[in-house]
């Protein structure tokens, strides 16, 4: 035994006498792990979280979070003798009198888009793959909880500066707060302690921004690792991976390794992005007053659909014994906002609903063998493009010199029409992969080679499959679609009532698929040969 | 179509197969070297990072093809720090790909929900110290219980109302009264209507009597915009006409949307657009929305001149402006 074993043993001895975790630590460390890059996705947003907890953290010694005013006397001359809020002040102090104050600034912002893209991007992977099917609903709930968080957050965040950017944001929140019906003004009036834009705001929300939703983010990732780890990870489907077991690498050393590296490896691109890419330059806006606002005003990306609609609103609003409702604000800033992301909350259990299926599945889904879900993401996806690209349509126009009002319009109509086409037509794609397949198993692959037969006739040559590819393309279940709901002996319609005739409608719908090949069909094919 | 068979037999894991590193000493040795040039790349930038920290002035700008001009001490303190970070991750990645086992390992994986024997004991369990503690057979208790639980929330909820003042009339009101003078922001000084020439266009501000500050606050309701056409531009109705001056019209600058200030003014086509939503009022018809999601004009406040010749407020604003809001009277 050599000296470090030894050493290594004795610490073991020591923690476990006093925890009895050996058993515990035992299974820990050798938990196996699948490996696939898609699963990266979410260590992503765990990783630049923690780089927001420790750059946010830096940046709290020197940010005053006041609207007090005051005079600026720091370096950057430009500004010098302006009148703004000690919050703008002291984050133009950041910025250009605390070394390495502006490359902090740049990383937590973009550690900010780079948490938000991976959320997003991990939220697709789960959605495309059903990786949220039973038993991981309770995880994907708490997913869509923390990308509703991580939008507040970051809009939080930026407005912190007191930039005439942010401020302008913050002025538009405050009108969406003040077209809530009746209680509107009311709460406009506390959440800013008063008018708009008051003394008091942005102290309130520096504690909401550092305090309380990290606190809460802290529990949901907290709970939904625990979960993952409970519930062990899924995993993509291939020879030797079932539904009762794992397959990858065990977490020490191979998986300390590749994660705590991938830790680094995010934490280096984050830094170099903030050190070569500016971000937010708040000096060039200035301070914030109602009075101003700068051309191309736009917020950060993951706020920009929901720009996007508020801006192609149709000017909407019912006047009726003395008061105002303001359609053109509650539809598509709260409304519609609601919709989607209380619908996103639950589609779990409208798909288990659908399909009729309430059991457990830890092998992931090929995108083409879910058409309806996938179509579903894709309509999803188009909606939120088309809608932040009406976010951005002020920038667009200017860029390559196009209407405004086209764009508008172009978006109008397009946020209706194109999500449905892109339902279509995801749909059929899915479906002629899934016919793709079927070829591929039945008649081998194309391989580009053409033969000349003696008699003249020109084929080309197909390859079967590995027996691994084959199994690989066939693995999934086509379940069986419910029966549809018909008039019963006694002529009575709906026998099961409209609910079911719905469920019925939609799994039929749901389960469109091309069947796979069956055993008398590969039978068939090889006495061909 | 229903499974009408089972799957191709699964064939079963691939075969493993050995990297060089795991077979050749010498490709072993390689990669062993591989990851420690790594580390010290991390080295490098970590004295990189304290040399630009200590080392390079803050007041040296170099230019970046695309970025622009750069500050070159904070540029190196961040690439210093993204290679001392970066390559870290990078060796322990490389390690662990080359030199760690790469054999794949299988767990196996039970069912998420419980034995049925565990599940009937917790069932059991519950429903035992439950019918331990009687509450339903004490419905006395159970109800009082849910009403003081309901209650003692009202309590935080209570305390959040000293958040703010009520909003009482404020948003119905400006500073604008009649009479009151029409000053230049910045630089709050009177105006008079030879000031501004056709086609120009002024920030305005009511004046304060002496020791009165202006906050925030006052700017996000005050705030005016006068522009000045040629009078025959107008569309009019006779009592709006009436509230211009020798062509000069007074809109307040806080849009009827979401209340950004409407600050993009095209002089050829008349046309004011507010750069957050894009509504678009055209001035020559008082205001009128003639796109975007704005749905009222732009409040119009009645100009005209007082005995020094400077222009004034004839009355204060006659409806509400900024946003809408429940209370907001719009006829």
């Amino acid at each position: 035994m050599s000296a470090r074993e030894r050493v290594a043993g004795q610490v073991a001895n020591y923690v476990d006498e006093r925890t009895g975790a050996a058993k515990w630590l035992k299974k820990t460390l050798t938990k196996v792990f699948p490996d696939h890059w898609s699963f990266m996705l979410g260590e992503v947003v765990l990783y630049s979280f923690i780089i927001l907890l420790l750059s946010g953290t830096f940046l709290t010694f020197w940010f005053d979070p006041s609207m007090r005013e005051v005079e600026y006397e720091g370096s950057y001359e430009p500004l010098s003798g302006l009148k703004m809020s000690a919050a703008y002040a002291s984050t133009l102090h950041i910025s250009f009198d605390v070394r390495g104050g502006l490359l902090m600034r740049q990383i937590h912002h973009w550690a900010a888009l780079i948490f938000m893209a991976a959320m997003v991007a991990h939220l697709m992977r789960v959605f495309f793959t059903g990786a949220f099917r039973k038993p991981r609903e309770f995880n994907w709930i708490i997913g869509v909880g923390l990308l509703t968080l991580g939008i507040v957050e970051g809009f939080l965040g930026y407005s912190l500066p007191d930039d005439l950017l942010s401020g302008t944001g913050i002025r538009i929140a405050e009108a969406i707060i003040q077209a809530l019906p009746v209680v509107g003004s009311y709460l406009a009036y506390f959440v800013f302690g008063g008018a708009f834009p008051g003394e008091v705001f942005i102290q309130r929300i520096y504690t909401v921004h550092i305090l309380l939703i990290p606190g809460i983010f802290l529990a949901l990732i907290t709970a939904h690792l625990m979960l993952v780890w409970y519930q062990k990870h899924t995993q993509y489907p291939g020879p030797g991976r079932t539904e009762k077991n794992v397959v990858g690498y065990p977490l020490m050393p191979v998986y300390m390794a590749k994660a705590g590296g991938f830790f680094f490896i995010v934490f280096g691109i984050t830094a170099f992005l903030g050190a070569v890419a500016s971000i937010n330059p708040i000096w060039l806006y200035g301070p914030y007053t109602p009075g101003q606002i700068s051309a191309g005003s736009q917020p950060d990306w993951y706020m920009g659909w929901l720009d996007g609609l508020v801006r192609m609103a149709p000017p909407l609003e019912t006047h009726a014994f003395g008061h105002t409702i303001s359609w053109n604000i509650l539809i598509p800033g709260l409304i519609i906002p609601g919709i989607i992301f209380t619908g996103m909350a639950l589609y779990p259990f409208i798909e288990s609903w659908m399909t009729g299926d309430k059991r457990e599945h830890h092998l992931l889904d090929r995108p083409r063998n879910a058409p309806n879900r996938t179509a579903l993401g894709a309509m999803s996806i188009t909606f939120m493009l088309v809608a932040l690209i009406n976010g951005g349509n002020d920038l667009i126009a200017t860029h390559f010199a196009l209407s405004i009002n086209q764009i508008m319009w172009f978006t109008r109509i397009g946020i209706i029409v194109l999500p449905p086409l892109a339902f279509v037509i995801t749909k059929r794609i899915c479906l002629s992969l899934q016919r793709a397949d079927r070829e591929k198993v039945l008649h081998g692959r194309e391989t580009g080679r053409l033969v000349m037969l003696p008699h003249g006739e020109f084929i080309e040559v197909h390859e079967p499959l590995s027996p691994e590819k084959a199994y690989l393309l066939t693995q999934h279940e086509q379940l069986p679609a419910l029966e549809p709901v018909v008039a019963d002996a006694n002529g009575v319609r709906n026998p099961k009532g409209a609910r079911a005739k719905l469920q019925a409608r939609l799994s039929q719908a749901n389960q469109e698929q091309i069947a796979k090949p069956t055993s008398k069909e590969m039978l068939e094919i090889e006495d061909h040969h | 179509m229903t499974n009408e068979i089972a799957p191709l037999t699964d064939p079963g894991l691939p075969e493993h197969i050995h990297r060089k590193a795991d077979v050749d000493p010498k490709a072993a040795k390689k990669a062993e070297r591989q990851v420690g040039i790594l580390f010290l790349l991390s080295v490098l930038g970590t004295l990189l990072f304290i040399y630009a920290y200590v080392g390079i002035d803050e007041s040296i700008f170099i230019f970046l093809p695309v970025m622009g001009n750069t500050n070159a001490h904070q540029l190196f303190l961040g690439l210093g720090l993204a290679m001392a970070l970066f390559f870290i991750g990078m060796a322990a990645v490389h390690w662990a790909k080359t030199l760690m086992p790469d054999h794949e390992v299988i767990d196996h994986r039970k069912e998420q929900r419980s034995k049925d024997e565990d599940r009937s004991a917790f069932v059991s369990t519950v429903k035992e110290r439950a019918g331990e503690a009687g509450l339903g057979r004490r419905p006395f208790i159970k109800r009082t219980m849910g009403l003081a639980l309901g209650l003692v929330g009202l309590s935080p909820i209570l305390l959040l109302r000293d958040l703010g003042p009520l909003p009482e009339n404020e948003l119905n009101e400006t500073n604008w009264k009649a009479g009151t003078r029409l000053v230049t922001d910045p630089g709050d000084r009177p105006i008079k209507p030879s000031d501004l020439e056709v086609g120009g266009v002024a920030q305005v501000q009511p004046a304060f009597p002496e020791g009165k500050e202006r906050h925030l606050d006052d700017i996000a309701k005050d705030s005016v915009l006068l522009i000045r056409i040629r009078p025959e531009e107008f569309n009019l109705d006779p009592e709006r006409l009436s509230w211009t001056y020798e062509g000069i019209i007074a809109f307040s600058k806080i849009c009827s949307h979401m209340g950004c200030a409407v600050a993009l003014y095209e002089q050829t086509t008349k046309h004011l657009l507010c750069p957050c939503h894009q509504s678009t009022f055209d001035v020559t018809r008082a205001a009128k929305v003639i796109f975007g999601p704005a749905a009222r004009p732009l409040p119009q406040l009645a100009i005209g001149v007082d005995s020094e010749g400077y222009l004034v407020a004839k009355a204060p604003f006659n409806e509400a402006v900024g946003p809408s809001f429940w209370e907001r009277d719009s006829k």
